[in-house]
């Protein structure tokens, strides 16, 4: 026989090897783990497909709410400021200030309504016309009309009517906010809800699989107790096991990515329909590419976290006896 | 090599496995470890292997006082020592190459001295030929064989061997005796459980016998 003499040297490897045998270890627990997965491919499909639409909920409900705020954010142009101006103010100065108005970045288009042509308006759209003649005295006030542009928020249109209203020659700014404050009540209600079914799903996500890796685990007992006998470390045994984790999580984020996409393309050609026949230009974006791509590696970290929980909790119950 | 002081060991269920144990085992020995089945020889290799806490006394191995090894340096500790079990406890869905490449992989060694080892410690016990084949298609004999070339593979200098014939007939077991006294024989310092006096008593080693967890002869 030709054995050196050099008895147990595994602490003379060199770091250097040592290095590359762990990135080794790394390769083959991963190809290993994906093998096994992929030779039990029904079962295999039917874990991704159940994590899949554990995930595509919350993200296909979060990619509808993003392009409904993506809507109520623009408000295509239905919302109208009106400045009423204290009675002093004579006509001329009414003017300017509605200039000075118009001159703001957040003003899209102002309106000036003098009193004569109010009251005149009045006269005719209320029929009260012989009502108004007798009156001796116009008792309405100059009107500005103010439109914001249409890229401003809620909070935004709120800040710009507190600003007008401000203003010394004003004495009362008037917008209608009831719809707009519903409007974004009803988006806070969404993205609640959206958050709440998400959290929950996620965390049904990780039970799933750190279950699916309990069993994996319990199949492989023996030969975790072998590989423990011999010296291998905890991190030696757990690292197969947190990389089928991470394939079923990947593999999961993956159809989720598929199956919201595919649903969201099946939903816009109505959406599409019905914006337009409102004149709207809103319409319904899938997640994307990159959106896509957040969803697998998102299933991709709950599948390692999924997988840490159940390493975690069983590995070490396995001991040799 | 191996020494235990006054080492008691009772399991959970109450039952004294080891009394009072003192023994040495020399550097370069083979000693057999004997008695009736029941009498702690298994108990003694597992707790030369940190699968047990002794109850009183003290174990050292190699100079190292298992005591003071903790829970995360006992995967270390077991790289150090070969081990062969009386059922193999080979990885059934893996090529023999692959089981006995585990400990090195486990070591962290490169893979291409992994191949040169295996393949040194199979030519060995002279299954280099089978190297592909999976443990169910060797028979009994070639399968502990594969457990004996998973002990050495990794250069231990010391390796347990609990009941390693006791599923062979006598020819196969004499063959298998004959590898520890191989391995024996280049240093390796070797502890044999067995119940087959029949078998041991012909090899001129020295004997240890147990008898309900008392050291009853540790013969010289
Ligand atoms: N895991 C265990 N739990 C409780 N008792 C055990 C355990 N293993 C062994 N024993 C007991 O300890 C004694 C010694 O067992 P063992 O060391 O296996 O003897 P041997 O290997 O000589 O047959 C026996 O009485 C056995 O029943
Ligand atoms: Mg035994």
């Amino acid at each position: 026989m030709s054995r050196s003499g050099r008895g147990a040297s595994h602490s003379r490897t060199q770091l250097g090897d040592r290095y590359r045998a762990w990135v080794h270890h790394h390769r083959l627990s991963a190809a290993d783990s994906l093998n096994r997965i992929l030779e039990r491919p029904f079962s295999s499909l039917l874990t991704w497909l159940v994590i899949g639409i554990a995930l595509a909920l919350p993200v296909g409900l979060s990619a509808t709410l993003q392009s409904a705020q993506a809507l109520s954010a623009r408000w295509d142009g239905g919302v109208q400021i009106s400045v009423f101006l204290k009675p002093e103010v004579s006509a001329e100065s009414a003017q300017s200030l509605a200039e000075q108005f118009d001159g703001r970045g957040d003003v899209a288009t102002v309106r000036f309504v003098s009193r004569e042509e109010a009251l005149a308006e009045f006269s005719l759209q209320s029929g009260l016309a012989d009502v108004v003649l007798s009156l001796e005295e116009n008792p309405l006030p100059n009107l500005v009309l103010v439109t914001p542009v249409a890229a401003l928020d809620a909070d935004a249109i709120a800040g710009l009517r507190a600003d007008l209203a401000g203003r010394e020659e004003v004495e009362e700014a008037v917008l209608d906010m009831q719809w707009v404050a519903r409007l974004a009540q009803l988006m806070e209600l969404g993205r609640r809800v959206v958050l709440v079914a998400g959290a929950l799903l996620v965390a049904g996500v990780v039970l799933i699989l750190g279950n699916t890796i309990r069993l994996a685990i319990e199949s492989r007992r023996e030969e975790i107790v072998i590989v423990k006998l011999v010296g291998g470390s905890n991190g030696f045994v757990r690292r197969p096991f947190l990389y089928t984790g991470l394939w079923y999580g990947v593999g999961g984020g993956l159809a989720a990515a598929i199956l919201v996409s595919v649903a969201l393309w099946f939903l816009s050609v109505p959406v599409d329909e019905l914006a337009r026949l409102y004149g709207s230009g809103f319409s319904l974006r899938g997640p994307g590419f990159i959106g896509a791509l957040n969803v697998v590696l998102l299933g991709g970290a709950l599948g390692l976290a999924g997988a840490w929980l159940a390493v975690s909790r069983h590995l070490s119950d396995i001991e040799p006896r | 090599m191996i020494t235990f002081d006054r080492v008691s060991m009772r399991y959970d269920e109450g039952h004294d496995a080891l009394r009072d144990v003192s023994v040495t085992i020399d550097p370069d020995d083979l000693v057999f470890l004997t008695g009736h089945s029941g009498a702690g020889k298994s108990t003694l290799l597992r707790l030369i292997m940190l699968m047990e806490r002794p109850t009183r006394g003290q174990v050292i191995v190699d100079g190292r006082n298992l005591q003071k090894v903790r829970r995360r340096g006992i995967p270390r500790h077991r790289r150090d020592i070969g081990v062969v079990f009386q059922n193999h406890r080979l990885l059934l869905d893996r090529t023999v190459f692959d089981n006995v490449a585990l400990p090195l992989t486990i070591s962290g060694y490169d893979h291409r001295e992994v191949g040169r080892r295996v393949r040194a410690a199979l030519d060995k016990v002279g299954l280099l030929d089978r190297e592909r084949a999976m443990p169910e298609v060797l028979s009994g004999g070639e399968q502990q064989r594969v457990g004996i070339a998973r002990a050495v593979v990794g250069r231990p200098r010391i390796l347990l061997a609990d009941e390693p014939t006791g599923n062979l007939d006598p020819a196969l077991s004499a063959e298998i005796m004959q590898l520890f006294e191989e391995f024996n024989s280049v240093g390796v310092t070797v502890l044999i459980a067995s119940h087959d006096l029949a078998l041991i008593s012909r090899l001129h080693h020295r004997i240890i016998t147990l008898r309900e967890g008392r050291i009853v002869g540790a013969g010289a």
